[in-house]
């Protein structure tokens, strides 16, 4: 499979770009940054630890809120962590979760070594054989700026493996508080809105 | 010579499921993450039939920790079924549920105690409870059939009242030996 060479940052910064009332759930590292890049959110949760747990956050939250988009945001070495989840997503059928994997073929955290995608192993290739409808490998801004359509308006599950650049991005680091972030996500979702909620109307019952 | 009567786990000698499930009813649980134990057997039949609540079967048990928090960061009840060894794969994942305080209740059938039939049962069995506590999950362990529900009961209280995570260990003599014979 051939290297990535998109720019983590402008990926999830066109995700989240108009983000309305959609869901946010980082995993680990990276991600967690990029999303914090993009502007800290109430709905936005960035995963401080627990690897391989961000996508059934996401199914967790997806299933409790069907009328709200969820997107989990995380990397490759996370979502390689948790391989069981995509089974038990895929059999749950969440119509509105997204998985984006940022696929820098590293464990950036720890020193970049190589995960096992860049040896070959495809992601999309077992979200698609565990049974999510729609699992996409994307390399161009033209397939994020799809990708972002299907995560705000799509049918899901959706799975999308993004192949970035192993290049790291600066540190825009999330508040450390996990307790302080699950408070503010709660209270944002109560109150039923967020900064941007009047930009985008709330997804129909999926 | 001293006979002990075994019974096998799938035949209920006390009908302590109903009353979880009813516990887990009045509480406005909604999410139930399994893995399968021949101990839960009933009280997942009941949850399955239960309209008001989802069952999420899971690959594995710490799968169900990510789940339940995120129930909860959408407002919703959870818990979890699984067997003590399913508690050793729980454990870096309940970093989160102590760290951001997610009230992640997990309900679990106990294997490896007196009466096991299975060596490989016994390490993670007997490591169970000081495990869950390591992690700050507060631990209950029911010694009767009768103590579940109200056990569970009281830890769905608690967890909600402080968030943070409970377990209830049911003890293996409630639910019957299996004999590998």
């Amino acid at each position: 499979m051939s290297r990535g060479t998109l720019d983590r940052r402008a990926v999830v910064g066109r995700l989240l770009a108009g983000r309305g009332d959609l869901l946010v759930v980082a995993g680990l590292g990276a991600p967690a940054w990029d999303i914090t890049a993009a502007g800290d959110h109430p709905l936005s949760f960035p995963l401080w630890g627990g690897m391989g747990g961000a996508a059934m956050m996401g199914l967790g939250l997806a299933l409790a809120q069907p009328r709200r988009r969820v997107l989990v945001v995380t990397g490759d070495g996370e979502m390689l962590m948790g391989l069981g989840s995509l089974a038990t997503i895929a059999v749950q059928r969440p119509r509105n979760l997204s998985i984006v994997v940022l696929d820098n073929e590293r464990y950036g955290e720890t020193g970049m070594q190589r995960t096992h995608t860049a040896h070959g192993v495809d992601l999309a290739g077992i979200a698609r054989a565990a049974g999510f409808p729609r699992a996409l490998r994307i390399a161009t801004m033209t397939g994020v700026s799809r990708l972002t359509r299907l995560v705000h308006d799509g049918t899901g599950p959706v799975f999308a493996q993004v192949k970035v650049s192993p290049a790291r991005a600066p540190l825009v680091l999330p508040p450390k508080d996990g307790e302080r972030l699950k408070q503010r996500f709660r209270d944002a979702l109560r109150a039923g809105r967020g900064p941007n909620a009047a930009s985008r109307p709330a997804a129909g019952p999926s | 010579m001293i006979q002990v009567t075994r019974t096998y786990a799938a035949v209920p000698t006390d009908d302590w499921s109903a009353g979880v499930h009813r516990v887990l009813k009045d509480a406005g649980v909604r999410m139930v993450g399994v893995v399968p134990d021949a101990g839960l057997a009933r009280l997942i039949t009941f949850c399955e039939a239960d309209r008001s609540m989802r069952l999420v079967r899971l690959t594995t048990e710490e799968e169900g920790v990510g789940l339940l928090a995120g129930a909860w960061l959408g407002n919703q009840r959870g818990v979890l079924l699984m067997q003590s060894s399913g508690t050793g794969n729980c454990v870096n994942m309940l970093s989160i549920a102590t760290a951001c305080r997610f009230p992640v209740v997990m309900l679990v059938t106990m294997r490896g105690e007196p009466g096991e039939s299975n060596p490989a049962q016994v390490p993670m069995g007997s490591a169970t409870q000081a495990v869950l506590e390591a992690m700050g999950v507060r631990v209950s362990r029911a010694s009767s059939a009768a103590a579940v529900p109200t056990l569970v009961a009281a830890a769905l209280d608690r967890a909600y009242d402080t968030e943070s995570p409970e377990a209830v260990l049911v003890a293996q003599h409630v639910l019957g030996f299996k004999a590998f014979k």
